[in-house]
Formats: structure tokens, sequence, C-alpha cells
């Protein structure tokens, strides 16, 4: 049963990435993005990675995909229901990509990974992450704290019309 | 195949899926989302690693970082693109060649 919802999400996720690569309707694409996180969040729960699972859905899904979705309603004329958008060199991107892809998976497939004997199974990954976070990764948390002021002021300076 | 090259054929499948989304679409939101697919891929390796490897969570500490990142990325990029608009009337990256109005 677990392996079953395992491939659906597996497929969920390839054919909605397929259809954000290569529909020609922008919102289409935006709206299939939201399929392929939340896919990607089932995957990390079947990696046992439940803290990563909602943080993904909480701030892929409800930050980023709204600032796509923003995003693309602010930069159209939305009288225009169709909103299309035209790609360039897809057979020379289609060749090249295809290309990298089948050595990525080659590669993979190759590598003697060094396996543990079993995989691990956490029961909660939330306290581990939140003792690193606050143990040996306290400087990196500091930095990124900062990168995120930083970001707040620079995205807000940047789109504020000139008076 | 085992478990772990489930995970790693679906994260090789959504770079290459992101990675064409950026070298072919115009539209600048577009390209976003291609990163958007390409940082996600990195997030299912570091995860499937720290499950079938490594196990601890430090790849899942790699992940939280790289959603943090994610979402900086995309609000900095959005102000950009609401500019590229403001001055062009459209958002096609192709036509986004000038410095300087």
């Amino acid at each position: 049963m677990g392996e079953v919802i395992f491939w659906v999400i597996w497929a969920l996720v390839a054919v909605s990435a397929m259809i954000v690569a290569f529909s020609k309707n922008l919102v289409y694409s935006v709206f299939s993005l939201l399929a392929t996180f939340v896919g990607v969040a089932g995957i990390y729960i079947f990696l046992n990675a439940d803290f990563l699972a909602v943080t993904q859905i909480v701030i892929y899904v409800g930050g980023i995909l709204v600032l796509l979705v923003f995003g693309i309603m602010l930069t159209n004329r939305i009288v225009v229901a169709r909103i299309t958008q035209s790609s360039l060199q897809r057979t020379t991107g289609l060749v090249v990509v295809g290309a990298i892809f089948l050595v990525l998976v080659l590669t993979m497939l190759e590598q003697p990974w060094p396996l543990a004997e079993s995989a691990a199974e956490f029961d909660s990954t939330v306290d581990k992450i939140g003792r690193l976070l606050f143990g040996d990764y306290l400087i990196l948390f500091e930095v990124a704290s900062v990168l995120l002021l930083g970001a707040l002021i620079g995205a807000a300076t940047l789109a504020r019309k000139e008076s | 195949m085992n478990a772990l090259s489930s995970y790693l054929i679906l994260s090789a499948l959504l770079f290459s899926l992101g990675l064409y989304t950026v070298i072919t679409r115009k539209n600048a939101v577009a390209i976003l989302m291609g990163i958007e697919l390409i940082l996600n891929a990195a997030n299912v390796n570091f995860i499937a690693f720290s499950k079938f490897v490594t196990h601890d969570v430090e790849g899942h500490l790699m992940a939280v970082f790289i959603i943090m990142l994610a979402a900086a990325e995309a609000a900095v990029a959005l102000a950009i693109i609401l500019n590229l608009y403001n001055d062009h009337g459209n958002i096609n990256v192709d036509e986004a060649n000038a410095l300087k109005r």
C-alpha cells in the first residue's frame, strides 16, 4: 500500500513538473507547480522528514507560490484571459537537457553509494534539527536571519515606485 | 533498483525539467519557476542521502537553508521583475538587454 502511494506521488511530481516545463499557458504552469511542491512534500514524508514536509508546504505553497501568482497577475494585462508564453530554442534545449538527464541518471545508478545497512527511521526530526540549529549551526542560522532581513529591505526598496 | 535510486531519478528529472524551463522560457516568472524546481531537486537529494547514507539530520538542515534562500531569492526576484515590467511593458528576458533607460 505504501509502495503504491509512493509511486503515485512520484508520478504526480514528475508529470506536474513536466507541465511546468512544457505548458504554453503560464497559469497552468504555476498551478501545476503547486502540485509539484505538494508532491515533493509527500516525498519528504516518505523520507521521514516531517519537519521539512511541513516547511515545504508553509514556505513554498504558502509563500513562494503566492508570490509567483502575484508576479504573473501584476505583469500581465488581466483582461487577456489566456496568458501565453513563448519559448526559445526548444529543440536545442530539449537535446541538451535530455543529455544532461541521461548522464545524471546513469552516474547515479552506476555510482556505488556507501549505503548504510538499513535506511534510517527517524521518529521525529524536529528535536534533532532544533538542537543542531542552536548548536553547531548557530552562526549559519544568525547569518540566515540577517540575509532574510536584507532581502526584505531590498525587495521593498526595489519594488517601491520612484517618487 | 534500490530505494535510493527512485529518489535520485526523481531529483534528476526535476533538475532537468527545471534547467529546461530556465534555458527555454522567455518569461521571467517562468524562469523563476524553473529555479524553484532545481532547488527542490537539490533538496530531495539532500534528504534522500541523509536517510540512506549518512543517517543523521544534517542534510535536513541544508534543505532548511535552501528553502530559506529560495524564499529570499523569490522575493527579490519578484521586485526586480516588477521594475522590469514598469520599464519595458513586458517581462521577456531576451528583450531586457539595456542597463539604462
